[in-house]
């Protein structure tokens, strides 16, 4: 039996340093390749030694494909590509392609100069890396070689998301990556066809949400935000350039323009405008209100939000801002921390994760006072507020996406163990499907049927359809193909027996039996026939049974009465040695009669 | 396997190919060459338009007729809105068609004529450049139409085409000319449409599989490939080898198929764009920097952008960079904005400038230095104060009947100083000014047609290498504006079958079927035994239950049929039978009394005591007995000893 392999080297029952090694067919495929923002050692990267112990992986792995461009997915890129070794194909869309290396370097700043890493990927590196990746298109079907071909999808979840679907031979897999089954602000809702592959990877984050609580949260926020606002707050909501940071743009310039708020709102986003103008060309990424109404009024042009200024800061009354890094530990986004920090009236929301050692990380985790370098010492009054953002598909979704696509078994991961067990348990209730999680480091193995091509000669098929045609259609006979296969120079082909022997350049030897049953039957000949078919059709009633000029005939067998007005008639039974089976069972029965 | 050929115009095709009972259009283009027949539609009244003198034909008293033509300049105009010519529907029922393949957003003006009120049901495929920005096509010329309603329809003169002199006299089937279709006969025939990507395979009822590959001639055009197990056909539309902004040609995808179908080639095999180009903008210095204006009839989409970009740089090195261009059409904001977030579709340059982010084209930019100007139409809010002359006016229709082209026409064509440019190859531009003689005006043509000419068509085909090509017959014969340059044909090659076709043709395409495909499970292919017949050539029965879904087969194990009288495992005999040796086996299990009498052509054995006749040929063994099984399994067995198996 052909099998699938898959070994998650990361998301394998947990969340974060999404990497999915999957084998089949020979081929060795990396679905995404990600970094674990909660570890600060050799775990935050996947263990790419698993692949093969010391130098380049390159010849162990066909290819590497990227969902999207969030750095749980994508963060460990420049390592395994640059560090470890790797100069195979990176597949990744276009808008992925675009702003996943933005978000690597403002990652690499942070570890590197913040926190002082070492041995991380240098600025460098992420640009040799970005040189092997082949941006793809949505439903392009592409051949990474001769055997292996992939497919991209709308995932919905962030601009450019896509699941892929990858196929060797007759054996496919869909992976999900991160997606979501309905439309949200900006995106679309993911969706595939029924391609019916023998294995579907999907994410769990929310396995056991019933409907989707993203709305919720939003709605929360967005009253939290009010609120300040209200009191005559400050809020500093500290973001990454690309990604989070345009989805809450478009959630407060609607809000401020549905409630008419005054309050400015401000974007000090180290690339600004630039950032934007990323959504702004990538527009056909977004769901389908967005890219009709884009000519009038693109959603990126915002008009509530306007471009901060350092001197705004002791601004009196309330106002938002928006001011990189995301994770409060550098730069603007700090100073205004420290200014505003005081003040209970204020809040900072931080919508992202923060890695250890951050400000960010510290007042998350309840810290009231900071100390900073030269003994500075912040106490911290303002609210504290945590709010992740990202669409997911809940239960009902992945259920969805099943239904979608019929796969044949299927795979949960980038989710809680705990979540995952309730998952799995309604898939294999529901579907009848056969589920797996397997943790990181574990490999699974996937049994898939075999379906072999090959050639058949039109003529033999529509012979076969003529005769299938042909039989009575109460018949709930199962179609039978019948053929010679021909196997010669390397082309293998069915065709008809006579056909295959004069294509080989040889003469059947045809066999034929006559046997002669003697049976009392008064009357004329034609009435004994006449019975004898009716016997025959009744005692076979799948074959196709015909009657002509006083013979019965099916397949080759052929039945004649002879002997006119006398009261033995001699039943002569003849077929050809293929059918001998059918032959010698009507001969049985006849003689079964004379006796 | 049939080609039907529904349009006369090989620019603006439309067929109908049928195989393997699915029936496709490939293109849905709308020739226009009609409307030149028509007096332009003025949305200001045109003292001069309305006061052209009324023609009748000598000897016809037909008081219907009477103000339904009017004559300029020994030119005989209908005057009336203007009509279109349709894809012929006579060879066809269009709801009989399952799939419409669309090559590029200039071949799909028809859609509506064949999509509503017709019954047709089936599917439309084009990438999301040919939907989006064939959209705006189609609106512009709905907009430029009724935007100038009129209020007499002319028809009788079509009864009386033979009296009008030419070119109306050659008119192409004008009974079956029609009216524009209206905005929602557009909306619903556009919501037909099924975007698709390029190198996405699509499938049809699981008989055919269908793929649009890049054809590098605009934003979104593609040439298709359909095939099914065995055979492969290419539909080559407009195309383009050369480097402009869209992504660049897919010629892999093309290559090896049994028939190639090939149209759209150049419409100006003489001159080269680049030669063009290099005219316009000499001819926009020249006419800007002597103060006059220039007039460039377009299309809202296509080469426009290339001449935006070429010429703002152009003006800048001749010094009259003050001068605005102004880009006038209903959909100008609009396709200036799709231009720039199709990105995925352009050319590898254009593509990258968005990883830095900056927009693709320099339009952008040019409208916000106030360079470029776009309008909706020249009465449009803010026109006025922004108008300066001499400037550079791109706005349609480039058949000069409608669109604010007429408006400007009138406004300057008094002028010598100002100039009218054509730079779009679909009509004659002689034809396209005949109602406005005399013009004072100066007239260049520099037709810039990107799409395959003949030298690069056939050196295309050599690459590509068909089995048969299909092409229009005027293909196989020099142009008519170059009778003499017999290289401007496709060549004919005994490598391959060469078919031409014309208007109104249904062809055989020479594609026997001969092959199919079965998927075969792995119990049974298990179960084959290969018997080697001869060095090289190896036989096998093979039996399984079929099962066809979705016009897939797939072949399954027969042990799942519960009837005995089924023989999983048949075996055939060949060869001769050795008599000798077959009378040594008889006598070995004790049949001695064999009598052999020669018949015929082989021998007869006779066995007495058992009561049995063995009939034995060359090719053929016949075994007459009794109903004594037993005799005849033990002759049976004998037999197959004998003899060669597989």
């Amino acid at each position: 039996m052909p099998e699938i392999k898959i070994t998650p080297l990361g998301a394998g029952q947990d969340v974060g340093r999404s990497c999915i090694l999957l084998s089949m067919g020979g081929k060795n495929i990396m679905l995404d390749c990600g970094m674990h923002m909660g570890y600060n050692d050799e775990r935050r990267f996947p263990d790419f030694s698993f692949i093969c112990p010391e130098g380049p992986i390159t010849p162990y792995i066909d290819c590497v494909i990227i969902s999207h461009f969030h750095l749980d997915h994508c963060g460990a890129l420049p390592y395994m590509s640059e560090m470890v070794g790797y100069s195979g194909p990176i597949y990744m869309t276009h808008p992925t392609k675009a702003i996943a290396p933005i978000l690597l370097e403002d990652m690499r700043k942070v570890s590197v100069e913040r926190k002082g890493d070492q041995n991380f990927f240098t600025s460098q590196m992420i640009k040799e890396c970005m040189k092997k990746v082949i941006a793809v298109t949505l439903h392009q079907s592409v051949m990474v070689d001769n055997d292996l071909e992939i497919k991209a999808y709308y995932a919905g979840h962030v601009l450019g998301a896509a699941m892929f679907w990858i196929r060797v031979g007759s054996q496919s897999v869909v992976y999900t990556g991160d997606y979501n089954m309905t439309p949200d602000r900006h995106l679309g809702a993911a969706w595939i066809d029924k391609c019916r592959p023998d294995l579907l990877i999907s994410e769990s984050t929310y396995a056991t949400t019933i409907r989707d609580s993203k709305r919720c949260r939003e709605r929360d926020f967005l009253k939290k935000v009010h609120e300040c606002i209200d009191r005559g707050g400050k809020v500093l909501i500290p973001v990454f350039a690309l990604g989070r940071a345009q989805e809450l743009c478009i959630l407060l310039e609607t809000y401020w323009e549905r409630m008419n708020l005054k309050a400015p709102v401000y974007f000090a986003v180290g690339l600004t405008e630039k950032a934007n103008n990323y959504y702004k060309m990538f527009i056909t990424w977004t769901n389908q209100k967005i890219r009709k109404t884009f000519v009038q009024r693109n959603m990126f042009d915002f008009k509530h939000i306007k471009p901060f200024d350092r001197q705004y800061i002791d601004n009196p009354g309330p106002m938002v801002v928006f001011a990189t890094p995301g994770m409060l530990h550098a730069g603007l986004s700090l100073h205004i921390f420290k200014k505003w920090s005081s003040n209970e009236s204020n809040m900072v929301i931080l919508p992202g994760f923060c890695v250890q050692g951050t400000v960010g990380h510290k007042i998350l985790n309840g810290a009231r006072k900071i100390e900073f370098e030269g003994r500075q010492i912040i106490e911290v009054k303002m609210s504290v507020e945590y709010m992740s953002f990202s669409a997911h598909a809940d239960a009902k979704g992945i259920m969805q996406l099943i239904q979608y696509c019929e796969p044949r078994n299927v795979m949960l991961v980038h989710g809680e163990p705990a979540k995952m067990e309730f998952l799995k348990g309604k898939i294999k209730q529901e579907f009848n499907l056969e589920c797996f999680n397997p943790a990181n480091g574990e490999t699974c193995v996937i049994n898939t049927p075999v379906r072999i091509p090959i050639d058949v000669s039109l003529p033999l098929l529509k012979a076969e359809a003529k005769k299938f045609s042909a039989l009575p259609s109460e018949s709930k006979r199962q179609r039978v193909l019948h053929g010679v296969l021909l196997m010669k120079d390397n082309s293998t082909c069915l065709m008809d027996v006579d056909e295959a022997c004069k294509e080989a350049g040889i003469t059947r030897h045809v066999i034929r039996f006559t046997s002669t049953v003697h049976v009392n039957d008064p009357g004329p000949a034609m009435a004994t026939a006449h019975k004898l078919h009716l016997l025959i059709k009744d005692r076979l009633p799948m074959w196709s049974v015909t009657f002509t000029d006083g013979s019965i005939s099916l397949e080759s067998v052929l039945v004649k009465v002879e002997g006119d007005d006398e009261e033995q008639k001699s039943v002569f039974v003849s077929w050809t040695n293929q059918d001998e089976g059918l032959g010698s069972y009507i001969l049985g029965l006849l003689n079964s009669m004379s006796n | 396997m049939k080609l039907y050929c529904l349009s006369n115009d090989p620019n603006k095709p439309c067929h109908i190919l049928t195989f393997k009972e699915i029936t496709i259009m490939l293109d849905c283009g709308l020739s226009m060459q009609s409307v030149l027949n028509f007096l332009p539609l003025s949305f200001v009244a045109s003292n001069k338009l309305l006061n052209l003198p009324f023609w009748t034909p000598q000897n016809v008293s037909e008081p219907e007729l009477e103000g339904e033509l009017r004559e300029n300049c020994d030119r005989v105009f209908i005057d009336s809105p203007p009509e279109f010519c349709p894809p012929l529907d006579k060879l066809i029922d269009f709801a009989q068609v399952d799939i419409i393949l669309i090559s590029n957003y200039l071949c799909m003006m028809a859609l509506p004529f064949i999509t509503e009120g017709t019954g047709f049901q089936g599917r439309i495929y084009a990438t999301e450049p040919t939907l989006q920005i064939g959209r705006l096509l189609l609106e512009e010329l709905v907009l430029n139409i009724e935007q100038c309603p009129k209020a007499n329809f002319a028809n009788q003169w079509k009864n009386f085409v033979h009296k009008l002199p030419y070119p109306l006299s050659d008119s192409f089937k004008p009974k079956s000319w029609k009216r524009i279709y209206n905005m929602s006969n557009v909306n619903a025939s556009l919501s037909r449409i099924q975007m698709v990507g390029y190198n996405e395979k699509l499938d049809v009822y699981g008989a055919l599989q269908v793929i649009p590959a890049s054809s590098g001639y605009c934003l979104g055009s593609s040439n298709w490939v359909i095939s099914s197990d065995h055979e492969k056909i290419v539909y080559l539309s407009g195309s383009s080898t050369l480097t402009t902004h869209p992504k660049p040609m897919d010629h892999h995808a093309l290559k090896n198929a049994d028939v190639l179908i090939m149209t759209d080639l150049t419409q100006t095999p003489i001159s080269n764009p680049d030669g063009m180009l290099g005219v316009l903008c000499v001819v926009v210095g020249l006419t800007l920097r002597g103060g006059g204006n220039v007039l460039i009839p377009c299309y809202p989409t296509g080469v426009v952008y290339d001449l935006f970009e070429c010429l703002s740089v152009k003006m800048q090195e001749l010094g009259v960079s003050n001068c605005p261009m102004f880009f006038i059409s209903p959909v100008a904001d609009m396709s200036l904005a799709y231009s720039n977030i199709l990105a995925e579709w352009l050319s590898s340059v254009k593509q990258n400038k968005v990883y830095v982010p900056d927009e693709p084209f320099p339009h952008g930019l040019l409208v916000k230095n106030s360079k470029l100007k776009h309008f909706k139409h020249i009465y449009s809010e803010g026109f006025s104060t922004d108008f300066q002359e001499p400037c550079v006016v791109f706005c349609g229709h480039p058949s000069c009947r409608f669109g604010d082209v007429v408006q400007f026409i009138e406004l300057w064509g008094n002028n010598p100083r100002n100039c009218i440019v054509f730079t779009e190859p679909d009509f004659d531009y002689i034809d396209a000014l005949a109602p406005y003689q005399p013009l004072q005006m100066k007239v260049a043509h520099c037709a810039i047609d990107t799409s395959l000419n003949f030298t690069q068509a056939n050196k295309l085909i050599k690459d590509l290498k068909p089995s048969t090509l299909v092409v229009p017959e005027c293909y196989t014969v020099p142009p008519v504006s170059a009778p003499n340059l017999t290289e401007l044909v496709i060549e004919n090659n005994p490598d391959r079958t060469l078919i031409p076709y014309k208007w109104g043709e249904v062809i055989n395409l020479p594609l026997k079927r001969k092959q199919a495909q079965v998927f075969v499970e792995r119990e049974i292919a298990q179960k084959i035994v290969p018997v080697e017949i001869k060095p090289g050539i190896s036989l096998s029965s093979l039996t399984g239950t079929l099962k066809v879904k979705d016009n897939v087969h797939n072949m399954e194990s027969l042990e799942k049929i519960k009837d005995p009288n089924y023989q999983a495992n048949i075996q055939y005999e060949w060869g001769s039978l050795n008599v000798t040796e077959f009378l040594q086996k008889l006598s070995q299990d004790g049949i001695t009394d064999a009598k052999v009498e020669p018949s015929g052509s082989g021998v007869m054995i006779h066995l007495q005591d058992e009561d049995a006749l063995i009939q034995i040929e060359e090719n053929c063994t016949h075994v007459l007995c009794n109903s004594d099984e037993k005799l005849r399994m033990r002759l049976r067995n004998m037999l197959m000893h004998c003899l060669k198996k597989f």
